[in-house]
């Protein structure tokens, strides 16, 4: 054992130790606050990494402008409109067209039917997702419901459309594409954001 | 490692000489900074916590026993399976470690004290406010929370009771537990080694420590960011996770298995630490591979990072990442393949002697690779199609959780109980416990791999028909597992209370610096460190 020769070595000693913890805590607290912002910063991470990769099927979210040169008449791709009701959602909606065949480059305009069945307003929020995943970047909506929230008077019955067309770019494996719209009720949520900005 | 028994003349002097009285009754636990007390209180809160969550899990059982619904409503069994998991994970296993950690890591590595006593105590009573949280919201009119241990959002925002704020918080003050405990270990272990202990040197439980420590620095915070998110989405209207604002709910599990893959690390990397200390003692050699178990651990803990999306094959992801977290998978069974072949050539030719800690670190090593095997099953993607959420999943972690973690515990427990005590404990009773523990445990899961692979899914009251025989054969192995563990209670209050004087050194193959001072350890050692060769 060898024990520290003087008191005042036992006190300089000490105040290194005292040191050196202090140093190595605030290393491990900053390491715990980044790692607390990583686990946030994952959300956008993941947005990003699935608008890359289009892992999800997420479908532009605002109206894209008609690039496409031409029409490639040597392919008919399907498409097939699918809809779906939350549940919370006193709403009618479903596709009037269920499939069409389209060319890539050309553009179709469908249309969907909403009925409020509710006795009061209602707002809803369609979400677009398309399979197979890998074609969400090759399907371009220039005009769509889902951009907007859509509010329905008591027993209201609407005709929504959807302008789209397919970019000549697809891979060639694909030759069956579906949209599919999920409602949401988004009712509440519009009324608290609207107290909370008055 | 060469240093004297100190003689109980010695201690006294040093108890006496350097520090304060202790204080008397509540007082000392309460405000207590000393290693071995805070050690104390965590291992004896982890009991009455896995006690509870016992409890819930014999709930879950007679509601099994047979089809159809007896005892509980659905929506409390889901609550029983939620605050089930719950303690076990953050109740039971993970302090019972950290326990472990304070009381041996300073007496392990020659250090008077852990670095932060004060942050110590604080990190420990903040645990028991977070279980109260938790287990009152039994006592809300909604009931406590019924998502799953997992928590899956929308389960836990669209579609969560009244009493998912206590669960959040709850969750949060568990955390920053952890996270002050793990701080503090990290501080010890780099700081107050004794002269001359490198890094290579220390006890290969003591490297454990320090990885798994590293692990909640790195994991717990994203939980506390994941229970965040699901506190706002719940109560102030963001949409992490709720697809009609913009959110993704799948997100959830992504973030909530980066954490929980690792967490499952947290769980079992201590397990290896105490094994690799029991076996080598009962096998009279060197633990074999130390280096290498080192790097092993080392590396199942970084690949523990990458293998988050293995939980979630199921929700419609690319084949190349299906791939990619499949390979990642199996690529942890090579460090963890070297860890079990490495106890196993300890073993191989040593002079073998089955005391109750050896009979709980080898019925560990059997069992802990039956749940890696069947972990090995569960990461091939197309198979796991088939398994997912199926009792066989269920089967899998309580193989590696109870069998593998908690028989290390008690195997660390028996081992260091004569050091804790100062008394041997009973040892035909502990072989009771022993025995009876293993055979009831396996009655219990080995059955629950069948009806997962008949198709029972888990998670739910009611079965069909079908599963009703072995799902008989499965309570009653519950029932045994749960009063068998009561043997322990029995055995642990008896030790306390009094029996054969254990000497400094109660295992004649025991190696490390916790035996150098006397049974029991004074109340504070190595006031002056040792000197290691």
């Amino acid at each position: 054992m060898n024990k520290p020769e003087s008191e005042q070595d036992q006190k300089k000693q000490q105040t290194e130790h005292k040191q050196q913890n202090t140093t190595l805590i605030k290393k491990l607290v900053l390491a715990v606050f980044a790692m607390f912002g990583f686990g946030f910063a994952l959300v956008p991470l993941y947005n990003v990494f699935c608008d890359v990769t289009g892992l999800n099927g997420k479908t532009n979210s605002t109206a894209a402008e008609y690039t496409a040169d031409g029409i490639d008449t040597s392919r008919n791709i399907r498409v097939q409109f699918i809809s779906h009701v939350t549940s919370g959602m006193p709403w009618k909606f479903y596709p009037i067209t269920e499939e069409v065949t389209v060319h890539p480059g050309e553009i179709k305009l469908v249309k969907f039917y909403a009925k409020n069945n509710a006795n009061k307003e209602i707002v809803g929020q369609a979400v677009p997702s398309i399979s197979p995943g890998t074609a969400h970047s090759y399907f371009q909506k220039i005009e769509c419901f889902c951009f907007n929230q859509q509010p329905l008077k008591a027993h209201q019955e609407v005709e929504m459309a959807v302008q789209f067309y397919i970019d000549a770019d697809l891979p060639k494996d694909i030759t069956t594409v579906t949209l599919s719209y999920t409602l949401f009720n988004v009712t509440e949520a519009v009324k608290a954001s609207v107290i909370a900005k008055n | 490692m060469s240093t004297d028994v100190l003689t109980d003349h010695q201690a006294e002097h040093e108890d006496h000489d350097l520090h304060h009285e202790k204080m008397k009754g509540i007082k000392r636990w309460l405000y207590t900074t000393n290693h071995k007390d805070i050690g104390t209180l965590y291992l004896w809160f982890s009991f009455i916590m896995f006690l509870t969550g016992g409890a819930l899990a014999m709930v879950i059982r007679m509601e099994l026993f047979q089809p159809g619904l007896q005892i509980v409503e659905p929506d409390f069994f889901n609550q029983l399976t939620t605050v089930h998991g719950l303690i076990m994970v953050f109740g039971a296993i993970m302090p019972a470690f950290v326990g472990l950690a304070n009381w041996m890591l300073p007496m392990m590595i020659g250090a008077p004290d852990m670095a932060l006593p004060r942050l110590n105590n604080w990190s420990f009573w903040i645990l028991p406010f977070a279980f109260a949280i938790l287990l009152s919201s039994f006592f809300m009119e909604s009931g406590a929370p019924n998502f799953g241990w997992t928590f899956y959002a929308p389960l836990s925002t669209t579609y969560s009771n009244g009493s998912t704020a206590f669960f959040v918080f709850a969750v949060h003050i568990m955390g920053i537990s952890s996270i002050m405990g793990a701080i503090n270990i990290v501080v010890t272990i780099m700081n107050l080694r004794a002269p001359g202990m490198t890094y290579m040197k220390m006890p290969l439980f003591v490297w454990t420590f320090f990885i798994t420590a590293y692990l909640l620095i790195a994991v717990m915070p994203v939980l506390a960011g994941v229970v965040t998110m699901v506190l706002t989405d719940t109560y102030f209207g963001t949409s992490f996770f709720s697809a009609a604002g913009g959110g993704d709910p799948v997100m959830f599990q992504h973030i909530f298995w980066f954490f929980g893959h690792p967490e499952v690390y947290i769980m079992i990397l201590p397990a290896f630490g105490v094994v690799s200390t029991t076996i080598p003692t009962f096998s009279r050699k060197k633990l074999f591979g130390y280096s290498s178990m080192v790097y092993a651990t080392s590396s199942i803990a970084l690949l523990s990072f990458i293998v988050w999306a293995h939980h979630m094959f199921t929700t419609g992801m690319p084949l190349a990442g299906e791939l990619f977290f499949m390979y990642c998978t199996m690529l942890i069974a090579v460090p963890t393949g070297v860890k079990v072949f490495n106890w196993m050539a300890t073993m191989w030719r040593g002079s073998l002697s089955f005391e109750t800690p050896m009979l709980f670190s080898i019925a560990f090593v059997i069992l802990f690779t039956i749940g890696g095997f069947s972990g090995l099953m569960l990461a091939m993607t197309p198979v796991d199609f088939q398994y997912h959420d199926t009792y066989f999943v269920v089967a899998h972690f309580h193989y590696v959780l109870v069998t593998g973690s908690l028989f290390s515990i008690y195997a660390g427990a028996y081992y260091w109980l004569p050091k804790w005590t100062g008394h041997m404990f009973n040892d035909t009773l502990s072989k009771w416990h022993f025995w009876c523990s293993l055979i009831s445990v396996n009655v219990l899961f080995f059955p629950m791999h069948f009806l997962g692979l008949a198709g029972m899914p888990r998670r739910i009251p009611d079965y069909a028909l079908q599963f009703a025989d072995f799902n008989k054969i499965v309570s009653i192995g519950g029932f045994a597992f749960g009063l068998s563990q009561l043997i322990f209670l029995v055995i642990v209050i008896k030790c306390i209370r009094g029996g054969e004087k254990a000497p400094a050194k109660p295992w004649d193959g025991a190696e490390g610096l916790e035996w150098t001072v006397p049974s029991p350890a004074p109340y504070h050692t190595f006031s002056t460190p040792p000197k290691i060769d």
